[in-house]
């Protein structure tokens, strides 16, 4: 049996640029951003790197393929990078490569980076792109929007819940989120909004609307890990460690066999139990002390909370309103802002999330620390509740 | 006895008011004003002739049941490809298999008669279909857009249960050219409309039906239902008195609700005749264009039992008023639109890749697995029941008449779509399997989890730089 990553893997550094319209700025600015903050809370030279994982989402409208950007961006020493693509994963995906490098022995340290360059396609939202020469021919003309708003027709339909009543908690989530990025100064939206301006935002595909979405933007994050030997050694204390990193890739269930009713994250379910296992986390709602989950859409984060075991099935509706993800709730979600105020570059976020969970548990997080958490998890889906990747990493004090 | 069989019709739903389009038009020609009564038919962006021939065509095969099919004829005017076998691909969605005779009739409006004639006239193993469809084009704020309809029509011709004995047929073939389209030319070009009813209409229509009547020994007083498709209001019955025939039988060309469909109208009309007519009734049915075709039938007592699940009175009655005008003259490419950057993606078809999926895309097929009766779309070499995951396992089960249920679904306005929003979401089917699907038809408010749907084979993409259309099967709200 497998003894899974607990305590074997620590962060050394990591690093977030500005997330917003980076109009001036390109991918390789934005990864140089990332870096130089990164490579200074490691406190190490750059050739110390051993190996580096490089995640970038949409090939078309950012860097290119293969690993070749990164390397190019940071100089890096004809080291091994390998790119990673794994949709909205993307990011956690990279982390994953390079804690399991080191984890391995392989390596002593690596580097993981995402970036994404949403803003030069020309229009608002995620770019049009094509899903693959057999997709393309029938799989329905859908955007993200248009997907994920059949999670909210699901749910409703299983709970038996009343549109107004679920609008209500999703615009809640929202006005949450964006109370938090208002207190985030690499946020791309920072102001407040209120349930009044979510509820009567034109929708983008019903019942989703305006606010109900993420932003789109630019950004780049990054983490450097090492062994916690290592990282004594480099003089280094209040460590982080990686305490679970988990993924489940639908098989086609989902989208094909009648065993899904499309009102759950069957991915979420299977990754969360999983990386509960592999962290030792018995309650998840007592011991998990915050989580950067993937808030596409306000109806995800919502669904999600329940498919995480932080609500009941069925009832997130009221545990969102209830405010039990609030700043100030049981479990705060989304205490930097999320994707709704971060904008979501695919291949960043889930870098980006596990960089609020890191500042959170070394107290470094500023006008919105939390107080003494233990445990952060960070969420990613990509694709379609229908047919997705879930990523999930959860991290914690070495002791 | 040669004859019908069995008939089907497809008339799309959407019915625009002529009035909304006069009142866009008459500023530039106040004479549309005297023509802005009642409706036309209007297909919807996502269909053209070869979506509504196979509409028509399953309307046909509902009341002829599964009898065997030799041959599929297809005619219009307006077909999709100019080379590459139209009836072909319609006999792919209505999964009539391979050895199906085919063929494509076109260049006139007499094709479809044309085409009936040969078929009546030819040694027919077991029944013949001809699908016969019109998506008309015409020029903004014309007389024609006025006057015109967009419909399909299928016969089955066949010697068993014959709805409509043949009698005979007379053909005069006479370059009468009343208007042209040529091969570069998107729309037709014609002469004075007085001009085409005096020397075309009352001089070629008589002499053909003359020398029929005489050929199977009847009188003009005999026929109880005549048709002759014209978008000339009162041509037919000019033509009918010339004749000697009683004006109460002229069959009205449904200019007021439909629209004149090209080709496909003397077979629309002569469904609407065989649905109205009683056993031993006579029809006379009129093609006419460079010459005339003049074919007449004997109803039979088997018409009782031909039922097709619309037929003519279903179509008419399956409608919904549109009183946009510019949403003709967008679907019809009629005008410049911004469609915005979402549009621009490029369209291209791979078509080796299309070749491996043709079962799925145009017969709407998935698997039925040997081993655990799991049913499946899109089929994959494994078994998707989680329980199974046998290795080709799995038997063709075919979708496209297959009902469904809405599970989860979604109007989405970010996406491009030629009619936003678009609608889709996740089609349960009843006898199983599941597909995350667009939706056509739908009406706002009309749609929710639990809504009853059909499948429709529909067109899914335009590639207009290459002028390559996609097809794919929809679900339609019953």
């Amino acid at each position: 049996m497998a003894s899974g990553i607990k305590d074997k893997v620590v962060i050394l550094g990591m690093g977030c640029s500005k997330f917003g319209e980076r109009w001036d700025s390109s991918p390789a600015d934005l990864m140089v951003e990332a870096f130089e903050e990164c490579i200074e809370d490691a406190g190490i030279e750059r050739k110390r790197i051993d190996a580096a994982w490089f995640g970038a989402g949409i090939d078309t409208f950012n860097v290119g393929s293969s690993a070749m950007p990164l390397a190019i961006a940071l100089r890096l020493n004809y080291i091994p990078v390998t790119k990673v693509e794994n949709m909205c994963a993307t990011g956690t995906e990279a982390f994953r490569g390079a804690v399991y490098a080191v984890a391995s022995g392989a390596c002593d340290i690596a580097l993981a980076l995402g970036v994404e360059k949403l803003k030069d396609t020309g229009y608002g939202g995620l770019p049009q792109r094509t899903r693959g020469v057999e997709n393309d021919m029938y799989w329905p003309n859908l955007s993200a929007p248009g997907a994920f708003a059949q999670l909210a027709t699901g749910y409703r339909a299983k709970h038996k819940l009343n549109q107004v009543d679920l609008k209500r908690a999703m615009a809640h989530v929202s006005v949450k989120s964006h109370a938090n990025g208002v207190k985030n100064p690499k946020a791309h939206l920072r102001r407040e909004i209120t349930e009044e301006q979510a509820l009567n935002a034109p929708y983008i595909a019903e019942p989703i609307g305006l606010f109900d979405c993420c932003g789109v933007s630019d950004g780049s994050a990054c983490a450097i890990v090492t062994t916690p030997e290592i990282a004594r050694s480099l003089g280094k204390d209040n460590l982080v460690a990686v305490k679970a990193l988990q993924l489940a890739v639908s098989n086609g269930t989902e989208s094909s066999h009648e065993s899904w009713d499309g009102s759950y994250l069957k991915t979420t379910r299977i990754a969360a139990q999983r990386a509960y296992d592999e962290a030792g986390v018995k309650k998840p709602k007592t011991e998990i002390s915050m989580t950067e989950v993937h808030d596409c859409f306000s109806i995800t984060e919502l669904v999600t909370m329940e498919d995480l075991q932080l609500a009941e099935e069925g009832k997130a509706v009221t545990a969102v309103l209830d405010g039990a993800f609030d700043a100030d709730g049981s479990n705060p979600c989304q205490i930097d802002g999320g994707l709704k105020c971060f904008g979501h570059p695919i291949g960043a976020s889930g870098l980006r999330m596990i960089y609020e969970n890191y500042l959170q548990l070394q107290g470094r997080a500023g006008a919105r620390q939390l107080s003494d958490p233990q445990l952060g998890l960070n969420h990613n889906l990509g694709g379609f509740p229908h047919q997705n990747i879930c990523s999930i990493s959860i991290i914690g004090h070495y002791e | 006895m040669i004859g019908i069989t069995a008939y089907g019709v497809y008339i799309p739903r959407a019915r625009l008011s002529k009035q909304a389009m006069a009142a866009a038009n008459a500023w530039f020609d106040p004479s549309l004003k005297a023509l802005a009564k009642g409706e036309r038919s209007i297909c919807n962006w996502d269909e053209d002739s070869i979506t509504m021939a196979v509409e028509a065509t399953r309307d046909c095969l509902s009341a002829l049941g599964d009898k065997a099919i030799d041959s599929l004829y297809l005619a219009s005017t307006t077909l999709p490809f100019l080379d590459r076998q139209n009836s072909v691909l319609l006999g792919e969605a209505l999964n009539l298999g391979q050895r199906i005779r085919s063929m494509d009739v076109s260049s006139s409006q007499r094709a479809a008669t044309s085409a009936l004639i040969s078929l009546l006239e030819s040694k027919i193993p077991n029944n013949a279909l001809l699908a016969t469809s019109e998506h008309r084009r015409s020029m903004a704020g014309s007389r024609s857009e006025m006057l015109w309809g967009d419909a399909a029509a299928t016969l089955s011709v066949g010697c068993t249960d014959v709805i409509a004995e043949y009698l005979g047929a007379e053909t005069l073939s006479v370059d009468f050219v009343d208007h042209y389209r040529g091969e570069d030319a998107s729309f037709d070009y014609s002469w004075e409309e007085r001009w085409i009813r005096d020397e075309g209409f009352l001089k070629i229509v008589p002499a053909a039906v003359n020398k029929l009547l005489e050929s199977v020994a009847l009188s003009s007083a005999d026929i109880n239902h005549f048709i002759l498709p014209s978008d000339q209001l009162r041509t037919p019955a000019a033509v009918a008195k010339t004749l000697g025939i009683d004006a109460g039988t002229v069959v009205d060309n449904q200019i007021a609700s439909v629209g004149v469909a090209g080709v496909a109208q003397p077979i629309l009309m002569l469904a609407k005749a065989i649905e109205m007519a009683a056993p031993g009734d006579l029809i006379l049915l009129i093609g006419f264009g460079q010459g005339c075709d003049a074919l007449l039938f004997r109803v039979t007592a088997a018409v009782a039992n031909c039922v097709p699940a619309s037929g003519v009175k279903g179509a008419l009655a399956c409608r919904r008023e549109e009183g946009n005008y510019n949403k003709f003259l967008s679907f019809n490419n009629l005008l410049q639109r911004d469609i915005g950057k979402r549009a621009e993606s490029d369209k291209q078809t791979y078509l080796s890749g299309y070749n491996r999926r043709k079962d799925l895309l145009t017969g709407f097929i998935g698997g039925k697995c040997r081993d655990c009766d799991t049913v499946q779309i899109p089929r994959e070499r494994y078994c998707v029941n989680p329980q199974c995951n046998a290795l080709d396992s799995q038997d063709d089960y075919r979708f496209a008449d297959k009902t469904g249920t809405v599970a989860s679904w979604t109007a989405d306005s970010l996406t491009f779509d030629w009619n936003p929003p678009a609608y889709l979401g996740m089609v349960e089917f009843d006898g199983g399997g599941k597909l995350m699907m667009d939706f056509s038809e739908v009406e706002a408010g009309k749609i929710d989890v639990g809504t009853k749907l059909t499948m429709h084979f529909r067109i899914k993409q335009f590639d207009p730089q290459r002028g390559f259309k996609k097809y794919f099967w929809k679900a339609v709200p019953e």
